[in-house]
């Protein structure tokens, strides 16, 4: 038997019946694709968490206004006025596990220049936020501890606030721009950040000294948060516990009572994303499963019925002088075809509808070449096995008894 | 005729058992065929000719007795061995053609020889064509099955089991859907190739058709009950000739 004979036989009867082998094709690809796409996603998700923990860095500690009992009322954080500026010169002159500290405050508002106007969050911090944030001035400078103790009316542009109010490219610095009717001098412009993981705009923000958000934007006299960085990573808890410490002493709190603030490290939220995203992985794992086990099992159920329907033809062949290997051989070859074919495809469609999910709906994605290998290994082998063994039957039987299967 | 044995059933049975019953289709036949002869069987309807037949082309077994097929047993065969006697050295015609469904005529008549390896793509194409040919199908070659009448499928399934040029041809009701002067053009067709010095086992209903074979067995309920030869066969192609061709 010539293997080109055994090549022309199932093409030919594969040309014969175009529709079954598009619909066994079908569950391949659907196989196939989904699961590369459900685990794109997957990881893609992954991916974004982790690189958004880097970018926020690693080593920050937040410090918000606690949500302890007053009076058996439970409090929003953000009527809370539980910390004071005194807090953070507290922190800034004793915390020996703290490189930097800023406090924060912020106000959403109006900035206008000349016709210009746009919508953003004005906050108020110290120098060291930069250091905190990891960001960077692009052009002119950062304010000063000086203009801090000032309440200077000066402020530093994130670039999408300058787009925004400088849209013919003039240079923003030295421009006055107002904020809720505040003129504020414009001294510098942050480095530009992009989106981050999360879609989120980093570049919306506009920085002023503290003191004089909270004195001429809010007339306030106490302070929304803190920022802070641990000197390292994995100190995160000792400089935690040493903030604690001081804030209850500043709160004169007693032993026992609750702490009328709320410290989260930056290492805890990173656990806590990344069980989050643990267990996205693991749901869209099920999900990819199921839908390769109900892939498998279409596959499965489309060879086996055309095989079995095919016992005739089969008898046939057998009647006319193929051997039982040829017959073995035929199927084998039709079903490598349909299965490689459709798990092709299946990966091509896969990587597109990933490619699709991150172009429309800005999902982070990435396609992984284990979860191809895995869904086209699974899809081919089915595929590949219920050709044939249904065949193998079929070609055991005398041709006779084939030739009248019914 | 000589005196070579190519067919030597003894004692030939079949039973098949449905639910609890056996049925016995062949109850114990035995005769021998030697090469060259044209031998026509018949029967009432249900008698076994179909069941011996399957078993004379090697596509089934028989339950019991001896069939040698050209000094060779059957019964001893390999399975492999089985497929390549039926590939190289019978052509069988099925009751009910049994063609490859959407599959055109000339694909179907080259089957036979797509399981053979010493044949190459144009000599398959060659023989294909020639054996439509024979059988008056030179116009019909790139037909699909279900696009013919009965009768042609009929012709396209002898085609196909004359195209591996066998040794032996078994044929089930090889006329049984043919109008007379088709019938007859068949019937030429075999007698040429009986001439020729090929073996024909021929099945049919129609009595008439004992005129012209050189040897006639008739089956009841799985028994031979007549086995006569047949010294002068009638020639079909006088027949043939004689029949008023059908304007069209
Ligand atoms: N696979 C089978 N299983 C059970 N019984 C069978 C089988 N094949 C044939 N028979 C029985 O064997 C007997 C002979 O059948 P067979 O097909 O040989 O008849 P036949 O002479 O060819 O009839 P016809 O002229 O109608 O074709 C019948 O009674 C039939 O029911
Ligand atoms: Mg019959």
């Amino acid at each position: 038997m010539r293997f080109s004979n055994l090549i022309k036989i199932a093409l030919r009867a594969l040309n014969n019946n175009k529709l079954r082998c598009f619909l066994t094709m079908l569950g391949i690809i659907i196989g196939v694709g989904s699961v590369i796409t459900m685990l794109a996603i997957g990881q893609g998700s992954k991916n974004s968490i982790k690189a958004q923990i880097s970018e926020m860095g690693s080593n920050m500690i937040m410090i918000h206004p606690g949500t302890g009992q007053r009076g058996g009322v439970r409090q929003s954080s953000d009527d809370m006025q539980t910390l004071k500026e005194e807090d953070y010169t507290t922190i800034h002159d004793n915390a020996k596990y703290v490189t930097a500290i800023s406090p924060q405050v912020s106000s959403s508002g109006q900035f206008i220049y000349g016709n210009n106007n746009y919508p953003s969050q004005l906050q108020g911090v110290s120098p060291d936020y930069l250091e905190i944030r990891q960001l960077k001035i692009a052009e002119g400078s950062m304010f000063t501890d000086h203009d801090v103790t000032t309440a200077a009316k000066v402020c530093v542009l994130g670039q999408t606030v300058v787009d925004n109010l400088f849209p013919n490219g003039e240079d923003p610095v030295g421009k006055v721009v107002r904020f809720n009717k505040i003129p504020l001098t414009v001294i510098g412009v942050l480095q530009e950040k992009g989106t981050n993981s999360m879609g989120q705009d980093q570049d919306d923000v506009a920085l002023a000294p503290y003191t004089t958000v909270m004195k001429r934007v809010l007339a306030i006299d106490y302070i929304q948060g803190l920022f802070a960085s641990a000197i390292d990573e994995n100190l995160s808890e000792e400089a935690s516990a040493e903030i604690t410490a001081l804030l209850r002493t500043n709160h004169k709190l007693k032993d026992g009572a609750d702490d009328d603030f709320n410290i989260r490290t930056q290492q805890e939220l990173s656990e806590m994303m990344s069980s989050t995203s643990e267990m996205m992985t693991v749901l869209l794992g099920c999900v990819a499963g199921i839908s390769l086990l109900v892939g498998g099992i279409g596959i499965m159920n489309i060879m086996y019925v055309s095989v079995t329907e095919r016992t005739r033809e089969i008898g046939l062949r057998m009647a006319i002088g193929a051997k039982g290997r040829d017959i073995l051989a035929q199927f084998l070859i039709e079903s490598v075809i349909i299965s490689i074919t459709g798990g092709v495809i299946g990966v091509l469609l896969g990587c597109l509808a990933a490619w699709m999910v991150n172009l429309f709906a800005h999902w982070p994605v990435q396609v992984q070449l284990s979860a191809i290998l895995l869904s086209f290994t699974v899809c081919t082998v089915t595929g590949v096995f219920f050709g044939w063994y249904p065949a193998q039957k079929a070609a055991n039987l005398n041709p006779i008894d084939a030739l009248r299967y019914e | 005729m000589t005196d070579r044995e190519i067919i030597k059933i003894t004692d030939l049975r079949r039973n098949f058992r449905v639910g609890d019953e056996t049925v016995h289709a062949l109850r114990g036949l035995s005769f021998t065929i030697h090469e060259g002869e044209f031998v026509t069987i018949m029967g009432t309807s249900g008698s076994g000719k179909s069941t011996l037949l399957n078993i004379l082309g090697c596509l089934d077994i028989p339950t019991s007795g001896d069939y040698l097929l050209d000094g060779i047993s059957v019964q001893k065969m390999s399975k492999p061995q089985r497929a390549t006697i039926r590939n190289r050295k019978i052509g069988f015609v099925f009751q009910n053609y049994n063609l490859l469904p959407k599959t055109t005529s000339i694909e179907n008549v080259e089957l036979p020889l797509l399981y053979n390896a010493t044949y190459n793509a144009r000599q398959r194409k060659e023989r294909a064509i020639r054996a439509l040919e024979a059988v008056g199908l030179h116009d019909r070659l790139y037909h699909r099955s279900n696009q013919m009448s009965g009768g042609q499928q009929q012709r396209v399934a002898i085609a196909r089991a004359l195209v591996n040029d066998p040794v032996i041809i078994l044929a089930d009701e090889a006329t049984g859907n043919l109008d007379t002067r088709t019938s007859f053009s068949i019937l030429t067709l075999f007698q040429e190739l009986h001439a020729r010095g090929r073996t024909i086992i021929f099945v049919t209903h129609n009595p008439e058709l004992a005129d012209y074979s050189s040897r006639n067995i008739v089956l009841r309920d799985g028994k031979i009950i007549s086995d006569t030869i047949n010294e002068s066969p009638a020639s079909a192609r006088e027949v043939y000739e004689s029949l008023p061709k059908e304007e069209d």
